[in-house]
């Protein structure tokens, strides 16, 4: 396990290397000079010249790059051009509107996904089985910026339950703040708790077929019992697999229901400051992003092997 | 055999969108640019069967035009990702175990670490908001889907009597891969190539919403859901409509290339009949 995990932790950090090597690129080589881009077509020659200097553009590439590895290492993600603040405090406020979110959507969409799979595997072929796949299939095809504008029409502006957008902040207590991330919540869940209920019936139906399965049939249990006691355990393998993505996907993919919702996360500071053309703000969340995801990846891994000796000698 | 449900019912969806765009090409209800004010926000009718929008535009014919812009980013994104995915893992399959193909492999391993809607944002932030560079943004996150399902899919087929006999009649690799391999794996591809479609119709739609793809004057689905937030309180059909319409392309889509999965795996068709 020792040396599984040594080696999940090299690629990690290899991962994490040529991540960085590529935002960096991305957004400081390919669109020319950050300061002009930062400043517009109108700025004056010696503004830009200060601004790069301030910047720090002055040094050579490698020197630049260096030097924000270096800080971001030490959580220091240098200064936002656009707020004069340290882009660290700026993350420190959004993350937890973001991260609160990911894991409310999380749970939800675990809580509608596992017993709807359940349902439809142990009803495989019947009618309700094909309701829960046909209300899969739609769940899948709706887009959820779409969904959420549909959960603000109902729920917000005509039966007035939820605010339209915004939050209240978690200084107003815990139940209000959780409240105003209910519908975008809901809005993430929908089309992940589709997915999610999928893998739990092909992943349960997978296990039925196996010889355990019919020993725990043969020795006295009802098929609910075996279900429940056998054959869940091992389905939900692949279940936590997709689960692990789908956190880093809601992490991330929340950029638009922040959007929809007005919500100050990560999404909406990454626009704000594409808009604002801070791209110091941009590289270093979409840095924090992608670490995110190759952690929780990692994450995943390293609880599959645990749980699956056989996958730590494969790899 | 029959066609299954899923495909008709898949298909028809499809063709029901498809025709829409190609008709928008020679004909819509009334002229998209055309504003008429006096009669804005009108509710569907038999005039504007699907209603106006703000300016008083057909909604009916917008949507029309809106399909066009779907599919032609959509289908061109599908185009990237195939077109250097399966060469791609096609190369990685013949080589299997070299370090071109760890290189390929741990390269694509680190495009989905990507979060890709981000990346998808930060090009075309970068590139400029509009439809080409929104194809290019979601084209990229393609390119690994069709590499590794290439791959994988290629992977046994080396080890099968008929590669070998090929072999041993002096054919080089690449022309095996295309000759053998890639007739034997184009099933896997026609399906995923369904699902990448429906996946990169919703991240048109997502990335006009936010207003980073195609530009006005030329009506997206993603951007009359982005005009109607606003007015989502008084005109919810502005909401509605593109919205069933992006359901519509995605859920047909996807019911096709499900359809499609079982009719051309040859394992489940001995089973049903």
């Amino acid at each position: 396990m020792l040396r599984y995990t040594l080696k999940r932790a090299l690629s990690l950090g290899l991962s994490l290397v040529v991540a960085s090597l590529v935002i960096f690129f991305v957004i400081e080589v390919v669109p020319g000079d950050p300061a002009s881009f930062m400043l517009g077509l109108n700025a004056q020659p010696d503004t830009i010249a200060a601004l790069r200097s301030e910047l720090g553009l002055d040094a050579s590439k490698l020197e630049r790059y260096l030097a924000w590895v270096g800080g971001m290492v030490q959580g220091d993600f240098g200064t936002s051009y656009t707020y004069r603040t340290p882009v660290t405090e700026m993350i420190g406020d959004r993350i937890w509107v973001s991260l609160p979110l990911a894991l409310y959507a999380l749970t939800l969409s675990t809580l509608i996904a596992f017993p709807a799979g359940i349902y439809a595997a142990s009803r495989r072929g019947k009618p309700g089985d094909m309701a829960v796949m046909g209300a899969t299939q739609l769940g899948v095809a709706v887009p959820n910026f779409w969904f959420a504008m549909m959960l603000v029409l109902i729920f917000a502006i005509n039966l007035r339950w939820f605010s339209a957008g915004g939050f209240v902040g978690w200084e107003k207590g815990i139940p209000a703040a959780i409240k105003s991330l209910t519908l975008p919540a809901i809005a993430l869940a929908l089309p992940q708790s589709a997915i999610l209920a999928r893998v739990m019936r092909s992943a349960l139906l997978d296990v039925l077929g196996e010889d355990f399965m019919r020993t725990a049939r043969a020795k006295g249990l009802t098929r609910r019992q075996a279900l429940m006691r056998h054959g869940l355990r091992n389905a939900l393998i692949p279940v936590l697999t997709i689960i692990g993505m789908q956190f880093s996907f809601l992490l991330a993919g929340a950029i638009i229901i922040e959007q929809v919702f007005f919500l100050p996360g990560l999404g909406r500071l990454i626009f704000q400051s594409i808009s604002a053309r801070d791209l110091i703000v941009v590289e270093s969340v979409v840095m924090l992003l992608v670490f995110l995801v190759i952690l929780v990846t990692f994450l995943v891994d390293l609880a599959y092997a645990a749980v699956d000796p056989r996958l730590r000698s494969r790899t | 055999m029959m066609l299954s449900r899923n495909i008709l019912f898949g298909g028809v969806l499809c063709l029901l969108v498809i025709t829409a765009a190609l008709i928008s090409f020679l004909w819509t209800p009334f002229d998209i640019t055309q504003m008429d004010i006096p009669n804005k926000l009108q509710k569907p009718s038999a005039a504007h069967w699907f209603g106006t929008d703000h300016f008083g535009r057909d909604i009916f014919s917008m949507i029309m035009v809106g399909a066009r812009t779907s599919l032609a980013v959509a289908l061109v994104a599908v185009g990237i990702g195939m077109g250097l995915g399966v060469p791609l893992g096609l190369w990685a399959a013949a080589n299997s175990g070299s370090w071109l193909d760890e290189l390929i492999m741990r390269g694509n391993d680190l495009i989905f670490a990507f979060p890709s809607l981000v990346i998808a944002i930060l090009i075309t932030a970068i590139l400029g908001p509009g439809a080409v560079n929104a194809i290019l943004a979601i084209g990229i996150f393609n390119i690994p889907v069709f590499a590794r399902l290439t791959r994988a899919g290629a992977l046994p087929l080396w080890q099968r009597d008929f590669i070998l006999a090929a072999r041993v009649a002096g054919k080089s690799h690449a022309r095996i891969s295309a000759e053998h391999i890639l007739p034997n794996v184009a099933n896997l591809l026609i399906v995923q190539g369904t699902i990448q479609f429906s996946l990169g119709i919703l991240a048109e739609a997502g990335l006009s919403y936010v207003g980073l793809g195609a530009q006005p004057p030329t009506p997206s689905w993603g951007r009359m859901l982005a005009d109607a937030q606003t007015m989502v309180a008084f005109a919810p059909h502005l909401a509605l409509i593109p919205g069933l319409a992006i359901i519509t392309s995605v859920l047909g889509l996807n019911l096709l290339g499900d359809g499609l999965r079982d009719y051309l795996d040859p394992k489940i068709r001995v089973m049903r009949s």
